[in-house]
């Protein structure tokens, strides 16, 4: 269609410029600057990889943070799915007020980050308080915190998500099952898992993907207190930059690492998800 | 009979469950309307005669953190952006669908994968850049949004615009209409369920956003994250009360919407999942 094509400028340049000031550029920008020490951008000078090797080398900072991500990536990765798979199950057995339950269960996906931050610092603070802490007391009760916060917010998203992918399943399949004296796990694990595994790979990564680029929740709730031992790898970054002057390269540098590793989970999905439409 | 036993246990047990979701909220409730230093101390007593502090918190965080005026910045620039980004990704998304040559390709693939790229990888540069370019007011942001929104968007109006026949388009030519008659009239009124969908996660993402609005907008126009996150931030000790208080008010809002939209919110969060 030759006469779209002189609408270029109406249909394309408007997301086209925004595209390139929000995003392109700031991107491009930041590969750069990550190899240079600068305060502001204007004062960049070129010093190669050492910004990546203070990443590591400077403090303990990064590595920690990296640690306390994946663990809590893991565990809340695990939790939920399992929570959710559970409650998904329920919600289709055909009980009065599923609608209502579903309601419910997904109302807290809907509040903010911070919000749910101050939410559950005040509960959790309340019940340690009875013990003579609080949930800058230890690390591993921020960890469990930033868990239980994850759950409460991401197991009515992943609930949808499966409650979709079970109202797929054949019911001629499980009645002929039922017909051969299939028990309750039989069907689940031979019949039911299976036929559901899209939904499964899609959750998993959308709750790893979440769990990892987690940010306003750990400010929020402990803001990496106490001595930076809860701090995720988002929250990290941001304090290099903002924290101490002179260390926006190295903040760069861990941004970078930080978009590869999130990069790197984005592009197993696709392979996997590519290649379960190549068996289908 | 097991069978009608079995659905009364798991009905009990999903209610069991439904109070413990609903219980945080109810708890932020209750201390909202109690003394400051009640709170802390016994989070999950009620008021009494004696803690009870009436509008007292809700009126103190409200002078505070400007919660009237968040609202507002909230709601201004959640509306502006998200009509902005419906109405220009799908423009966007139908002409790369329907021109193709090397740099709509080029585009498209960018915009894809500017959706695996975390913010933090552009926090420093696009605020920088946002200040130079003179974008850091409430109507700068709308652009900084379309654009960092347009990944997602773009990309889910473009899975559906595949979907939608040319022959439909060929008509309307025939019958007179011009390129941007055809778009409005006959093309982008097909394309409402995506349009559901894109609008209803970008509402989502920008109302609760509260890193970018922080370091683009600042302190000078609050969003209601951000006014929330300074109660907290700005003061050596925190005002409990006036931070339960403005807890409720931010969930308010958020409850209005989904009651009144939740059809179509589970439906979109569902598709965009599934696309996403």
């Amino acid at each position: 269609m030759k006469s779209i094509k002189k609408y270029f400028p109406v249909f394309v340049l408007p997301t086209l410029l925004a595209f390139l000031i929000a995003f392109l550029i700031p991107f491009i920008l930041g590969l750069y600057l990550s190899f240079t020490e600068f305060t502001t951008v204007e004062n960049a000078t070129f010093v190669g990889f050492n910004n990546y090797i203070q990443a590591f080398k400077e403090s303990d900072d990064f590595l920690n943070a990296l640690w306390f991500t994946i663990r809590f990536a893991l565990t809340s990765v695990i939790t939920i799915n399992i929570f959710a798979f559970i409650l998904a199950l329920l919600l289709t057995r055909k009980i009065w007020g599923t609608n209502l339950f579903r309601t419910v269960f997904f109302m807290p996906n809907l509040i903010g980050g911070i919000v749910l931050g101050y939410i559950w610092q005040l509960i959790i603070n309340g019940v340690l308080l009875n013990y003579g802490y609080s949930i800058t007391s230890d690390e591993k009760f921020g960890f469990w915190g930033l868990v239980v916060l994850m759950n409460w917010q991401m197991i009515g998203y992943v609930m949808i998500i499966y409650i979709a992918g079970l109202s797929s399943v054949p019911t001629d399949i499980l009645e002929a099952a039922k017909v051969d004296g299939a028990g309750f796990f039989t069907t689940l694990f031979r019949i039911i898992i299976p036929s559901v595994m899209p939904s499964i790979t899609i959750c998993l990564f959308l709750t790893i993907t979440n769990s990892f680029k987690l940010f306003d929740q750990n400010l929020a709730l402990t803001a990496g207190a106490p001595g930076g031992r809860t701090k995720m790898l988002a929250l990290d970054i941001y304090e290099t930059f903002y924290g101490k002057i002179g260390y926006e390269g190295v903040g760069q540098a861990k941004a970078v690492i930080f978009f590869l590793i999130v990069a790197a989970i984005a592009l197993t999905q696709l392979v996997l998800t590519r290649r379960k439409e190549v068996e289908q | 009979m097991t069978k009608k036993l079995s659905h009364i246990v798991t009905f009990i047990l999903l209610l069991g469950l439904a109070a413990l979701f609903l219980a945080p909220i109810f708890i932020v409730v209750i201390n909202s309307f109690k003394f400051k230093f009640s709170i802390t101390d016994t989070p999950f007593v009620f008021p009494n005669a004696e803690t009870f502090s009436g509008a007292q918190n809700y009126i103190s965080g409200i002078q505070q953190t400007g919660f009237i005026s968040a609202f507002f910045w909230s709601l201004f620039i959640t509306v502006f952006s998200v009509a902005a980004i419906v109405i220009f990704t799908s423009m966007t998304a139908w002409y790369i669908v329907r021109v193709k040559t090397f740099w709509t390709n080029l585009l498209y693939y960018a915009l894809v994968f500017s959706m695996i790229v975390p913010f933090q990888m552009v926090m420093f540069t696009m605020s920088k850049t946002a200040n130079v370019l003179g974008l850091d007011n409430p109507l700068g942001i709308i652009l900084i949004y379309l654009g960092f929104g347009a990944g997602l968007s773009t990309f889910m109006f473009s899975g559906f615009v595949k979907s939608v026949p040319i022959t439909i388009e060929e008509a309307a030519t025939i019958d007179g209409c011009n390129t941007l008659q055809t778009y409005f009239l006959v093309v982008f009124p097909v394309l409402k369920p995506t349009t559901v969908t894109v609008a209803i996660l970008n509402t989502m993402w920008i109302w609760n956003d509260y890193l970018l609005p922080y370091l683009v907008i600042g302190n000078d126009y609050k969003t209601i994250p951000v006014a929330v996150q300074y109660l907290k931030g700005g003061y050596g000790s925190v005002d409990m009360g006036a931070l339960m208080a403005m807890l409720v008010l931010s969930i308010i809002p958020v409850v209005i919407f989904y009651l009144t939209s939740q059809k179509y919110i589970i439906k979109g969060v569902a598709a965009g999942a599934v696309k996403g």
